[in-house]
């Protein structure tokens, strides 16, 4: 065990380490911190930074997808939009934010002082905000943003993109280098700082989660890496990886780059499924159902991520013994998911429920998320994906897999730990009112989405058929209604956190683990003797 | 100004009456689109089952046992004969579904004894059509107005559903498309044939459909290709086979009047004439600036 008892009495004596004393004054204190907590803060203040810009994005495209016709913006602006919306919510909303809440919980969770490489920490989520500036900054460049789609395809990225692309690549190459950190850091965490007695099949589910998480974070960034500068070569150094006519293959761009993108897709869910499988046990008053077959799915889930990549691609002519392979082996994903979905149901079932904000959140996912895995469950019937594919139908599967999935998942983790991280209770009324608002307006938006999918609407048009007009009317004003709701979140956490009544130690009568055995807010030092795990 | 309002009054009438509320899948015209449609529908029942029955017992949950209503939290956390069998009947339900679905994959790479062969190339932002045993070749572009696309027209029915020059194939004729691309990925998609494949530059792609029923059928480009992505549709007009013939005889016959015209000698005011033909027709794609 590497956690070592340094909390004696006589250091306290001594004022030369302000580290024992709390945290530095002055914007110092945010700079050069390697204190989990702050580390922790300005990733998920980072991230709905990102969050909000993303959204005002989504709210472009959807304004000029109102009607038919266009409205507001060109088409190639249309194209720069839907890029950035994807790569700024993907890279800079959902996986920051799933950092900040390893950052601030996993060493709280484990019973560790911090994580185990904290200057690392530091450096990781420093080099961020960067990547970010850089990206955003070709919004203003000769030749527009990158307007190739967050998958950025080959040869449209490559020989038809904007001078912007080698931009982008640098910053997809800082993302990829802060993940890979933070993903070692986590690593080494879990599997070194655990309180005595915390065996691995003890952890709380997110720290399980994270492990798996963290490792698959491993396996693809650099594989992300990797396809980003085989795009730098052909761009700058005349290789021709992508490009037919020096004999290259635009098709191995997309195996490249979905080896990295379908991994990526359960790093984004991962984390959150750990997240509800805590929430879930608190507001049902008992313990979460099949503990050790929530781990086992998890983990099968991650390992077949690695084999199902191609179903991204049934169009682009595979051979057929592939096409039939990537459907069986996507259809088994939803064998291991649906486990989980019974287990949560499992847990509430003859439970003692209450409804507080981040169990609404939770609720919200389950039946939500599950939409999304049926519509994915759909989408792996090769036959019929290629009618799917490239269409509305699937912008809804994914938007219900990752805004009422992992965002939901995300936001029932804040409104759950916040009390904890500010020692003050967030505003019950503001809370729900804010996950009506939230659960109706993302409903009202993604629903209709599958209709015109299915009409035949493809996906990243600026203009559209006359056919398609009234759903896409409703969904632009449920998207304004989701989109406006998030004020008051950033309101609430912004003004409650702060006034909002003294929190208790456990915070939720129901919470169970090691994080509510410290007092609200949590000191900024934890566990520096660490606690002793039945 | 009062033109803008007006254009916005005309596009919203126009809208709203055209517009329908669409949810499902066509059905389509061939026996592959029949197939992949109910194929569609059996796993939608299949997942429409399972939801019933999860979110069933979901919200039993929510409204019986509740604090509220003074539920007691029960103390079991695990049972492995429920967990195998939630394990076991998705994995055998899920092989009942992929099987059919495995033949209509089989039948959809068929693309064997093909009556009549159609190269495909997708360019930005336009379809180019080769006959391979007809040597006939054109371009197809969108032919909706400018006009109407920002708003200072009515719509017409077929806004960015229309072209300039369709495909048009035989009735009761098996067609394979060989479809490639010059420039970027395009994807070439006929919602009511059930064909989708993307057109790769450096690559064929085969595909093919066999339509009973002469009509017109409308579908777009479904890869992002760049700025007018949106506005490259693809339409296809199947004809009886006489009308078919007929039509490659026309198709023909223009060529020759054309290789007949281009050995002429003009003068400078027979060109002038005809150039200004040319730029009327409007052949300059329509959202270009």
């Amino acid at each position: 065990m590497a956690t070592v008892d340094i909390d004696l009495p006589h250091v306290k004596d001594h004022d030369h380490d302000p580290h024992h004393h709390g945290p530095a004054k002055g914007i110092g204190r945010w700079l050069f911190t390697t204190n989990h907590k702050d580390i922790g803060s300005m990733y998920l203040i980072f991230s709905l930074c990102m969050f909000l810009i993303g959204g005002l994005m989504a709210l472009i495209i959807r304004a000029e997808l109102f009607q038919p016709g266009l409205q507001l913006v060109e088409p190639e602006f249309f194209n720069q939009m839907t890029t950035m919306h994807g790569l700024i919510m993907v890279f800079g909303a959902v996986m920051p934010a799933f950092v900040g809440l390893a950052n601030w919980m996993i060493p709280m969770m484990i019973g560790a002082p911090d994580m185990a490489l904290p200057r690392m920490n530091n450096w990781s989520f420093w080099i961020l905000p960067f990547a970010f500036l850089i990206l955003l900054s070709s919004l203003f460049m000769e030749g527009g943003a990158p307007n190739f789609g967050w998958t950025f395809y080959a040869p449209l990225s490559t020989t038809y993109g904007p001078p912007s692309t080698t931009y982008f690549i640098f910053g997809v190459h800082i993302m990829g280098i802060s993940s890979i950190m933070g993903a070692i850091n986590i690593i080494a965490t879990i599997l070194n700082l655990r309180a005595p007695g915390m065996t691995l099949m003890k952890m709380p589910l997110f720290v399980w989660t994270w492990l798996i998480t963290a490792f698959l974070l491993i396996a693809v960034m650099p594989v992300l890496a990797g396809v980003v500068t085989m795009m730098l070569m052909d761009i700058h150094f005349g290789t021709s990886f992508f490009n037919a006519a020096g004999g290259g293959d635009p098709v191995l761009f997309q195996h490249i780059f979905w080896f990295f993108g379908h991994p990526e897709v359960y790093i984004m869910i991962l984390p959150a499924f750990g997240i509800i499988s805590e929430i879930i046990p608190t507001f049902a008053r008992k313990r979460l159902f099949g503990y050790p077959s929530m781990v086992y799915a998890v983990a099968s889930i991650a390992l077949l991520s690695f084999i199902v990549w191609a179903h991204h691609m049934f169009t682009v002519g595979m051979p057929l013994v592939g096409e039939v392979f990537f459907m069986f082996a996507t259809m088994l994903i939803a064998v291991p998911t649906g486990v989980k979905v019974f287990n949560w149901v499992a847990t509430m079932f003859r439970g003692s429920m209450t409804f507080e904000t981040p169990m609404l959140f939770a609720l919200a996912f389950v039946v939500l998320f599950t939409i999304g895995g049926f519509s994915g469950l759909m989408l792996a019937i090769a036959p019929v994906d290629f009618q799917y594919h490239d269409t509305y139908f699937v912008v809804a599967h994914f938007h219900y897999v990752l805004v009422p999935g992992a965002v939901f998942g995300i936001m029932a983790g804040v409104y759950y730990w916040l009390p904890k991280w500010t020692g003050h209770v967030l505003n019950e009324s503001l809370g729900k009112f804010h996950f009506w608002m939230s659960f109706v307006g993302v409903n009202i938006t993604f629903f209709p989405m599958h209709f015109v999918g299915l009409a035949g609407m493809p996906r990243r048009i600026p203009d559209y058929a006359l056919q398609f007009a009234d759903f896409n009317s409703i969904a632009s004003v449920g998207a304004f209604i989701f989109g406006l709701s998030q004020l008051i979140f950033v309101y609430n956490i912004i003004h409650n956190a702060r006034v909002g009544e003294k929190a208790t130690a456990q915070v939720w009568d129901g919470a169970h683990g090691l994080e509510w055995t410290v007092p609200s807010p949590a000191p900024y030092h934890t566990f520096s003797t660490p606690p002793k795990v039945d | 100004m009062t033109k803008a309002m007006m254009a916005l009054g005309l596009s919203l009438a126009s809208s709203s009456a055209l517009a329908d509320w669409q949810v499902n899948l066509n059905q389509g015209v061939t026996e592959i689109s029949r197939d992949i449609f109910d194929l569609h529908m059996l796993i939608f029942w299949i997942c429409v089952v399972i939801g019933v029955g999860v979110f069933g017992v979901m919200f039993y949950s929510i409204f019986m046992h509740r604090k509220s209503k003074g539920a007691q939290a029960a103390h079991f956390h695990e049972n492995t004969t429920v967990e195998v069998v939630w394990t076991v009947i998705p994995f055998v339900i899920l092989i009942g579904m992929a099987i059919p679905a495995t033949g209509t994959l089989m039948d959809m790479y068929d693309t064997s004894e093909a009556d009549v062969d159609i190269q495909i190339t997708g360019y930005q932002w336009k379809w180019r059509y080769q006959y391979l045993d007809e040597e006939i070749d054109f371009f197809s572009n969108l032919s909706t107005p400018r006009e109407e696309i920002y708003n200072e027209a009515g719509k017409n029915p077929n806004y960015l559903l229309e072209v300039d020059n369709p495909l048009v194939i035989p009735a009761g004729k098996k067609v394979r498309f060989l479809i490639t691309a010059n420039d970027v990925i395009h994807s070439w998609w006929v919602p009511h044939f059930a064909v989708k494949k993307d057109a790769i530059p450096g690559f064929i792609n085969e595909s093919w459909v066999r339509v009973d029923e002469p009509g017109v059928y409308r579908g777009q480009c479904t890869e992002l290709c760049g700025k007018d992505h949106g506005f490259m549709p693809v339409v296809v007009e199947v004809k009886p086979q006489a009308e078919y013939d007929a039509w490659v005889a026309a198709q023909r016959a223009k060529k020759a009047a054309l290789a007949e015209a281009a050995s002429q000698s003009y003068s400078v005011d027979e060109l002038i004439a005809m150039g200004e033909g040319v730029l009327s027709t409007g052949h300059a794609p329509p959202v270009m600036r």
